[in-house]
């Protein structure tokens, strides 16, 4: 062994007894929150190693697993392909089935409220077969009580009417059929004018003179005299209007969305109905004159060509 | 053995001194218990560091760096014991341990027996002392010991003054040559 100098001994000696004290106030001194320094010391000595080794092993492993080991990968990866697509499929799926949920709580809430009016709720199970007529059949017919010329509706607003009952089968025709009317009126001023449809999915407002106010964005609701529909339901609101000779040419986006229909409930009434009983309204205004009354150019037509 | 021999070195002449048996161990008893006693009669003493004193007069009588780092620790944590509950064991262990040493080590190349330089050697030490000790409280303890304040000056010079008088006490318990 190698003999050291005296001068460098006792220099040993003093960072002997020094270190030596050093430890003994560690291990005597709590620190607040992370206990006694020599636990602090201790961990804060060691961590270090135990992150470099955590870091490199993870390194090492990531690059056996992502270079070296991939003799399964490619099989593992179709199976993960396979397994994607189902669950995709699921998804689809079930965002239907939550789809049709919201739909049917929002027919319950709708049947609801309007309790005293006799409605049945039917499936649309098909589209009209022709391009020309917009028309769909319902799961529902004469066997749920269901007549020509009943009204069709959903809780966003009018769908249509029937044109055609069968025994377990009925044919509706669209609000934007060409051949389709409903009395209506506007909500703001309460002139009334029946809607059409023009075969597109806009409908028209069509004996609105040029000289009555009409806004964009204005809401649009039956009128009640077409003696199908009920006063004051959701018709669409108003989305173009341009002056005409001698009416303004007005254009109607559909309160129903006629494109995606699902569930719908049929009127099982002739007579008057009346939602909403709305006795501080203004009294309606009659049509201009010169203009067909609404049930004239309603869907209580159903012989119009 | 003799009562004092000669460290030669160059042309530098340092008389190493020998103490009567048990001296150190006496005066070390004495002056802690004079260092926790004095302050409760007169306040003002505790401005003294007694055991200071004492490990510096036998490191610079000893002149052995070995030696005076021990008696350091070995007073300094005899201190600490005595001190209260806030001072933990070996806070001024750490600083007499290397206050033992520098003395030991200043001693064996310096002629430390005229009063000025005893003086003058009390009132650094003192200082560095002070220095040690907050530099293990700001590291160890956190907590924020001033490194330097007039009070700390004016006991360094207290401190080197009774010093004087002290170590020529402590002188008598040498062993005559």
């Amino acid at each position: 062994m190698v003999a050291l100098p005296s001068r460098h001994r006792s220099l040993f000696l003093l960072g002997g007894v020094v270190l030596l004290q050093v430890l003994l106030l560690a291990v005597q001194i709590k620190r607040d929150s992370q206990g006694r320094l020599i636990r602090v010391w201790t961990v804060g000595a060691v961590s270090p190693f135990e992150r470099a080794g955590a870091h490199g092993i993870s390194h090492i492993r990531d690059t056996w697993n992502h270079y070296f080991a991939l003799q399964n990968a490619s099989r593992e990866n179709e199976e993960l392909k396979r397994e994607n697509d189902g669950l995709k499929l699921q998804i689809t799926q079930l965002q239907g089935k939550a789809a049709e949920a919201d739909r049917l709580a929002a027919l319950l809430k709708f049947r609801q409220t309007s309790m005293d009016v006799p409605m049945v709720s039917a499936r649309v199970i098909g589209w009209g077969a022709d391009s020309a007529s917009q028309s769909v059949y319902l799961d529902r017919g004469e066997r749920d009580g269901i007549r020509r010329n009943m009204g069709v509706i959903t809780p966003d607003g009018v769908v249509g009417k029937v044109i055609d009952s069968y025994r377990d089968t009925s044919q509706v025709l669209l609000l934007t059929d060409k051949d389709s009317g409903v009395g209506a009126m506007l909500v703001d001023s309460r002139t009334q004018s029946p809607v059409g449809g023009t075969g597109e999915p806009l409908l028209v407002m069509k004996y609105i003179p040029n000289d009555d106010n009409v806004n964009s964005g204005e809401r649009v609701v039956t009128s009640g005299m077409d003696r199908i529909f009920p006063r004051d339901l959701p018709v669409g609101t108003i989305a173009e209007i341009k002056p005409g000779n001698p009416f303004k040419q007005i254009r109607v986006r559909p309160a129903a969305n006629l494109q995606r229909l699902e569930e719908v409930f049929v009127l099982l009434t002739m007579k008057p109905l009346q939602l909403k009983q709305d006795s501080a309204a203004p009294t309606a205004a009659t049509p201009p004159a010169g203009a067909p009354s609404a049930a004239a150019n309603s869907p209580a037509s159903p012989e119009k060509p | 053995m003799n009562d004092a021999y000669d460290i030669r070195s160059s042309e530098l002449h340092i008389e190493v001194h020998k103490f009567r048996a048990g001296a150190i161990i006496l005066a070390t008893a004495f002056a802690l218990i004079l260092q926790a006693f004095l302050p409760i009669y007169f306040p003002k003493a505790a401005i003294l560091d007694l055991p200071l004193l004492i490990t510096v007069y036998f490191g610079l009588s000893r002149r052995n760096p070995s030696t005076g780092l021990l008696l350091g620790m070995a007073i300094g944590i005899l201190q600490d014991s005595l001190s209260g509950p806030n001072v933990p064991i070996g806070l001024y262990g750490i600083a007499k341990t290397m206050i033992g040493y520098l003395a030991s080590s200043i001693g064996a190349r310096l002629d430390t027996e005229h009063p000025a330089a005893r003086f003058a050697l009390t009132a650094f030490f003192f200082v560095v002392h002070q220095g040690i000790v907050a530099l293990t409280q700001r590291l160890l303890l956190s907590q924020p010991e001033r490194w330097f304040t007039m009070h700390l000056g004016a006991a360094a010079l207290i401190n080197a003054f009774v010093a004087v008088f002290l170590f020529m006490l402590l002188d008598r318990l040498r062993k005559t040559s």
